[in-house]
């Protein structure tokens, strides 16, 4: 239940996307990505199934061991996060922020960051940046 | 093999990396590591895994510790630990997670002591993942026993059957995790050997610690490579399992005790 009322939130917003994403009153505020010119999957798919992909790739990541896919969580952190004024990342799941504005919007709690770093520390796509 | 190396030499410098040369690259690279323990080059029998390719049993990686150059007072091993995997002293020292600790083993008999580290062992048939409800705790293809901390409950039934006390609970909220070592509330963790570092082709950070700052008593390696350093020093010294004797066979060895 939880699931269809964050996709059809998500779609809402996805009609709102642009310039004006998040400037209707009472829908979650999208970040714009900081890099980068395209998402892994076209927009319509990331927002319905987003969380299948994760689900599937902590599978592949974890209990496999294969590194570098495309879906990596690091990789949604090093283009979703934001920077504040001083140039210091700001946690992705901050209010207001790319992943929790939509999530507090539909009420749906966020497990990841409970564990997962929530800036790019070099993960992902960033790895050969200092560690 | 040297023109090889005489090749790619000539030819990181005609392409204009920098204009920097292997030896220079090599040079500069040391340098850092000096500045960095922890992260430094150092001899390896193994390569890094390239993206996309899964961990493979034809690797079991293993370690050997060498008691008798294992020091009282050092314990650049735990704290290399400590850093590369980002665990912090909790306000309460007895709620600080452990992947690795020293132990002094003292014979009141002869009054000789000892000193080693211990962590988990890694073991062929580990205890954890035999007792654990969910299938949380599972060893990887490799041979590295880790925790999937998506499935993981809390019940702490790992900590409890493992003969080693390898495994910490997580007590607290945390922040400023490392990305590739999520930790977090409500979850049991323990060594992972490094498996971030592993796959990249470089030894566990407390390996590496101990061979730069330390007694050097530590070596890691596959114990499938006969070439490996590690196969080739258990196939000609005397080395120990702790408890070998409960059958799981684990992959970290030591000498000395």
């Amino acid at each position: 239940m939880a699931v269809m009322v964050l996709s059809a939130v998500a779609l809402g917003s996805a009609a709102h996307a642009g310039s004006d994403a998040g400037a209707h009153a009472g829908w979650p505020h999208i970040t714009k990505p900081i890099k980068g010119t395209h998402c892994v999957k076209p927009v319509p798919y990331m927002l319905r199934y987003h969380f299948d992909l994760l689900l599937h790739q902590r599978e592949i990541t974890l209990r496999k061991g294969v590194h570098g896919s495309k879906y990596d969580l690091t990789n949604c952190i090093s283009c979703h996060v934001n920077k504040n004024a001083n140039g210091q990342y700001i946690p992705i799941n901050a209010p207001g922020q790319f992943c929790q504005s939509c999530h507090e919007y539909a009420a749906v709690h966020i497990d990841c960051f409970s564990c997962h770093a929530t800036t790019p520390q070099g993960g992902g796509d960033d790895q050969t940046a200092a560690r | 093999m040297s023109d090889d190396r005489n090749t790619r030499e000539t030819a990181g410098d005609q392409t204009g990396t920098g204009g920097i040369g292997r030896r220079a690259f090599l040079g500069a690279a040391g340098a850092v590591a000096v500045l960095a323990p922890g992260l430094g080059l150092a001899a390896h029998a193994f390569e890094a895994r390239p993206d996309g390719v899964p961990a493979s049993s034809k690797h079991r990686w293993g370690m050997l510790v060498d008691t008798t150059k294992c020091k009282s007072n050092c314990h650049v091993c735990v704290d290399a630990c400590n850093k590369e995997n980002g665990l912090y002293e909790e306000a309460d020292p007895k709620d600080t997670a452990q992947y690795i600790r020293k132990l002094t083993v003292h014979d009141p008999d002869t009054g000789y002591t000892h000193y080693l580290p211990v962590m988990c062992q890694h073991c062929t048939h580990p205890a954890c993942v035999a007792v654990c409800p969910t299938g949380a705790s599972f060893k990887r293809a490799d041979g590295i026993v880790l925790v999937d901390r998506h499935i993981c409950i809390g019940c702490r039934y790992c900590m409890m059957a493992c003969p080693y006390k390898a495994r910490s609970f997580d007590e607290y909220t945390e922040k400023n995790q490392k990305w590739y070592n999520p930790r977090g509330l409500g979850c049991v963790e323990g060594c992972t050997m490094c498996a971030h570092l592993v796959d990249e082709g470089k030894d566990p950070a407390c390996v590496t610690a101990c061979n730069k700052t330390g007694g050097g008593a530590m070596v890691f390696g596959d114990l499938k490579d006969p070439t490996s350093e590690i196969s080739k020093r258990v196939a000609t010294e005397q080395t120990t399992q702790i408890r070998a004797d409960l059958g799981m066979d684990p992959g970290v060895r030591y000498e000395g005790i």
